[in-house]
């Protein structure tokens, strides 16, 4: 156990709850599976006598032989580092005495995954997830196979970095509220904070597991158009109301009670398509919270449509500004060809966060149409709204959010060099909670392994500490890699990071 | 209010044998047989319908490819029995273009005529080589002073083909100067096409017949293979004439409003014959997708022809070329060239060839064709596997798309599925871009984001290595 920080001090929300504190404390928290998934799979033949050898030798715990036991316990090949171990000297498969020990590739390993996420960015996040650690070898953790965006855009370190950082003083916070205009400052621990997930797309322990870990990093999540449930009112000051088209579960109370309220225009993974809860998904809960009718498919329909103008979107605005006087207020958009002049257009029209959602970002349910063809990736996007943001001479007002498609800490950090100033994540902390990306959230009860599914007895395969803690230990890795980045790069914070593409080459291969 | 365009979809599962994506390994010998097994808890019920089957291997064969690799019974297992794999035999399906992928969401789209959904994200790679580097536009905000929609329900997706004259002159005396324009009027920009390689019978033209009319668009066929079909079809029929002619076909040729022929030496010959048969007759020239084919257009527009259908290859490229460029490339030179020549509007442009997906119908029509013609795709809804190489199919199994045995009316329902499937993904494009009519669409290349430009624009002043 280890505390990286835990400094909250109670306090009362503008909605009067008491908020709760997390600790922000790294925990071991294991896969809540009987079966571990690893790249490995490590046998143990017949002709085990039991010595025990392999137990004493693995320093990875993969070989675990408790006293008292006659043999091994089967193999936690999850562990296993694979061939970088064969370079060892505690190799077990080598050093056997019985030759009753084989490592292979792991064939499930195979049918996980999508060259965006790749079987190594699952089981890596998996295992962040679990240590609160980057993997030490043998799996990839930094970048997919996708063959382009992210995956082509590497860091160029420097030999010598320009100026020698304290990892200890490296600054990853971030200020919200750039505009100077009498509204408090929101400053959040990391440049990273959740992306909106809805009541009804997503389990009750998943939303509050969200919250719980925004709570512990004092960074946010956000509820999606689903409502405001009750038991995300003790995390109220890490909670960012969505109001989006279907208006669903928005009242005066869940603007007022929290301090950044999100309009959204778009999703980036349905742009210009609206949301669409499936009927199945659709619970006594979710319809109560959602004031519709149970079992009834919800829709929420593209566009706002009291907006046909910049003014109008100002009215929008203005209106939240007025129902909550303290809020900053975000406008989540997709990204079209004109993206950057629906950038400028928010500004102008009084947002102090714009949130760019590109257009390979995760869903509860999309066709599939949209999510491959419609609206252009957040890559381009960043680079192109970063630039005309600096060439009309408001970047430095305007605080730029982006998100669909930042899978790893790695991404994070390439985003913030292109222009961002932060990055909403969603899929990721789908995948720390166990998510394998079988894309089958949509339909009937849900997500088979009950992140994505309100069903009743699926939601309970995963508890509120787990999910929280699985949350907690995912960020305490990220951060630990944006550090590593930063010093390698001799730049002492993200805000600095910003817009530096200097630091960056694109490969002409898909390559590390 | 005018009628709506409905496509009547009906659930018509395939009669020919899945191959699925994911196969369960599972070692049955070290099962312990404990109480705590995780196949009765399968959310698919997969393990319950494989058992069925086991029981009657005479029930419906769909269990064996349901497994939707969540992993829950892999990492759920006592003593960990069980593995996923890919199934070999799915990753051996179709080509490098026609990717196993694409077969098997045009076999669930022919099933039910749904448009696909899924979770998650996308999944596939960041870009590719043709249509994979086009991604349509979408719009933040309604703009109800240009392309404003109110509702899906009016977007409109008809095209029309047929000579679009510019402007009518008239004699002084008040007559019409010149032929009477005949427009055919379809509501989905797409028409039926012969597939690219021969397939034996007639049952597979008789099937695409029964779906053009079902679909209110029209079938290209050999007149051979659809003689004795139902006189209520005929208006759907665009008979292919090649250099052989048309003699024998008259009576046909009377009944349609359309007929392809083929670009050989006669073709303007006959095109003027079948005009004396029938005056009314939209005549399209069949010609093959080359840079060169603007040039041919131009100079057969001046001769009158006004509908060309350009074909590319079986995977979207230039056909008769050392180095063929993809549809996408090809298609914008034409249909610049024509927009130069002042000429884009009074002709109109059919594409076929490589369209495998309901975005490539968009992306076609957003390079410059007016409507698209499906062929491989047509095939693939009835079971093919697209395993054919040059000539011959390299798998040995009963072929579904071989017509000898097929049933037109299962055949062309899934057909019908299919287009239905596509035409409601093409509404879903219009939208997000605020596109009321498909019309607007042709050749609005400000309306797409080209990989080639973005990256350009995005990562240009980055450093390469």
């Amino acid at each position: 156990m280890e505390a990286l920080s835990s400094e909250a001090k109670p306090v009362i929300s503008a909605g009067g709850e008491p908020q709760v504190t997390v600790e922000r404390t790294v925990r071991p928290t294991p896969d809540r599976y009987r079966n571990a998934l690893g790249k490995y799979k490590i046998n143990r033949s017949a002709d085990c006598v039991g010595c025990g050898d392999c137990a004493k030798l693995c320093r990875e715990g993969v070989h675990v032989k408790p006293d008292g036991y006659a043999f091994s316990l089967r193999p936690r090949d999850h562990l296993c580092i694979g061939p970088e171990c064969a370079k060892t000297d505690h190799y077990c498969v080598d050093k056997c005495t019985k030759k009753a020990l084989s490592m292979a590739r792991n064939p499930t390993v195979d049918a996980m995954g999508d060259p965006r996420w790749t079987s190594d960015l699952i089981l890596s996040t998996w295992h962040m997830a679990e240590t609160g650690h980057v993997p030490k070898a043998g799996i990839e953790h930094r970048t997919g196979e996708s063959g382009g965006g992210f995956d082509r855009i590497h860091f160029d370190f420097p030999a010598t970095p320009a100026a020698k950082i304290d990892p200890a003083r490296v600054d990853t916070g971030l200020d919200l509220n750039r505009r100077n205009d009498g509204r408090p400052q929101i400053h959040i621990d990391l440049p990273v904070y959740g992306g909106g997930m809805s009541f009804g797309s997503v389990s009750i322990h998943t939303i509050v597991g969200k919250a719980r870990a925004a709570a512990a990093w004092n960074t946010f999540t956000c509820t999606g158009e689903g409502g405001f449930h009750d038991r995300l009112k003790p995390y109220d000051n890490h909670v960012i109301t969505q109001v989006a088209t279907g208006l669903f579960g928005v009242r005066e109370d869940t603007i007022q009670r929290v301090p950044i309220v999100e309009f959204k225009y778009a999703q980036g993974a349905k742009p210009g398509l609206g949301g669409h809860l499936l009927g199945d998904k659709n619970t006594p809960a979710v319809a109560r919270m959602r004031e519709a009718v149970t079992g009834n498919a919800l829709f929420s329909p593209f566009p706002f449509h009291s907006v046909y103008s910049v003014e109008d979107h100002k009215k929008h605005l203005d209106w939240i500004k007025e129902v909550n006087p303290r809020a900053l207020v975000s406008v989540k958009v997709s990204t079209p060809t004109d993206v950057d002049m629906v950038a400028v257009g928010s500004y102008y029209a009084g947002a102090h966060i714009i949130h760019l959602d590109g257009s390979y970002g995760g869903t509860g349910a999309a066709p599939d149409i949209a999510k491959k063809n419609i609206a252009m990736p957040i890559e381009y996007a960043i680079a192109k709204v970063h630039k005309f943001l600096v060439a009309e001479g408001i970047r430095d007002s305007v605080t730029l959010i982006v998100s669909g498609g930042a899978r790893t800490a790695w991404d994070v950090m390439k985003a913030i060099a292109l222009g961002a100033d932060g990055v909403v994540i969603g899929t990721a902390e789908m995948v720390a909670l166990g998510c394998v990306r079988c894309a089958c959230c949509e339909s009937g009860r849900g997500c088979p392994r009950g992140i994505a599914s309100t069903d009743p007895e699926l939601m309970m395969q995963m508890s509120l500490d787990w999910a929280t803690q699985r949350l907690i230990n995912l960020l305490a890795a990220w951060r630990e890699q944006m550090v590593e980045i930063l010093v390698k790069l001799g730049i002492p914070s993200t805000r600095e990071l910003r817009g530096r593409s200097d630091v960056l080459y694109y490969a002409k291969e898909a390559s590390l | 209010m005018p009628d709506k365009y409905h496509i009547k979809a009906a659930a018509t599962p395939g009669h020919f044998r899945r191959v699925g994506k994911f196969g369960s390994v599972d070692w049955r010998e070290d099962c312990s047989r404990c109480t705590n097994c995780v196949k009765p808890r399968c959310v698919y019920d997969t393990y319950k319908k494989e058992a069925t089957y086991n029981r009657d291997p005479a029930t419906s064969v769909i269990p064996l490819y349901e497994c939707r690799g969540c992993l829950s019974c892999v990492q759920g297992c006592t003593k960990g029995l069980l593995a996923i794999s890919i199934n070999p035999e799915y990753l051996a399906l179709g080509d490098e273009y026609w990717k196993p992928d694409i077969l098997a969401t045009t076999w669930n789209q022919a099933d039910s005529g749904r448009i696909p959904v899924s979770g998650a994200g996308y999944r596939g790679r960041f870009h590719g080589p043709g249509f994979d580097g086009i991604w349509t536009d979408m719009s933040e905000i309604v703009r109800p002073t240009r392309d404003g929609i109110h509702g899906r329900e009016y977007i409109s997706t008809s095209v029309d083909i047929g000579c679009k004259p510019m402007r009518l002159s008239f004699t002084p005396d008040g007559r019409l100067v010149g032929e009477t324009t005949s427009l055919i009027d379809i509501p989905i920009p797409a028409i039926l096409d012969v597939p690219p390689w021969k397939i034996s019978g007639n049952a597979l033209s008789r099937a695409r017949l029964a779906a053009a009319r079902a679909l209110k668009t029209l079938a290209v066929a050999p007149v051979a293979e659809v003689v004795g079909a139902p006189a209520d079809h005929l208006p759907h029929l665009v008979p292919l004439v090649d250099a052989g002619g048309f003699a024998g076909s008259e009576a046909i040729l009377r009944q349609v409003r359309m007929a392809e022929f083929v670009d050989e030496q006669q073709a303007l010959e006959l095109f003027r014959q079948a005009k004396t048969v029938n005056p009314s007759l939209v005549c399209a020239l069949r010609l093959p997708m080359q840079a060169s084919a603007a040039d041919r257009i131009v100079a057969a527009s001046k001769a009158g022809v006004k509908v060309f259908h350009l074909c590319a290859d079986l995977h979207g490229r230039e056909v008769g070329i050392e180095n063929p460029r993809h549809i996408k490339d090809v298609l914008r030179e034409i249909h610049g060239r024509l927009v130069k020549e002042g000429m884009r509007d009074e002709v109109t442009l059919i594409v076929s060839g490589g369209i495998g997906l309901a975005e490539h119908m968009a992306k076609t029509i957003i390079c410059g064709a007016d409507l698209v013609a499906v062929d491989t795709s047509l095939l693939v809804a009835i079971g093919c596997r697209v395993c054919r190489g040059a000539t011959e199919r390299t798998h040995q199994e009963h072929c579904a798309a071989e017509a000898g045995d097929l049933e037109p009316t299962y055949a062309a329902q899934r057909m019908v599925n299919l287009m239905a499937a596509w035409h409601s993904q093409l509404i879903e494009v219009l939208g997000a871009m605020g596109i009321r009519e498909v019309r607007r669409l042709r050749g609005e290349v400000g309306r797409a984001i080209f990989m080639e430009d973005i990256e350009r624009e995005a990562f240009g002043d980055l450093a390469c290595k």
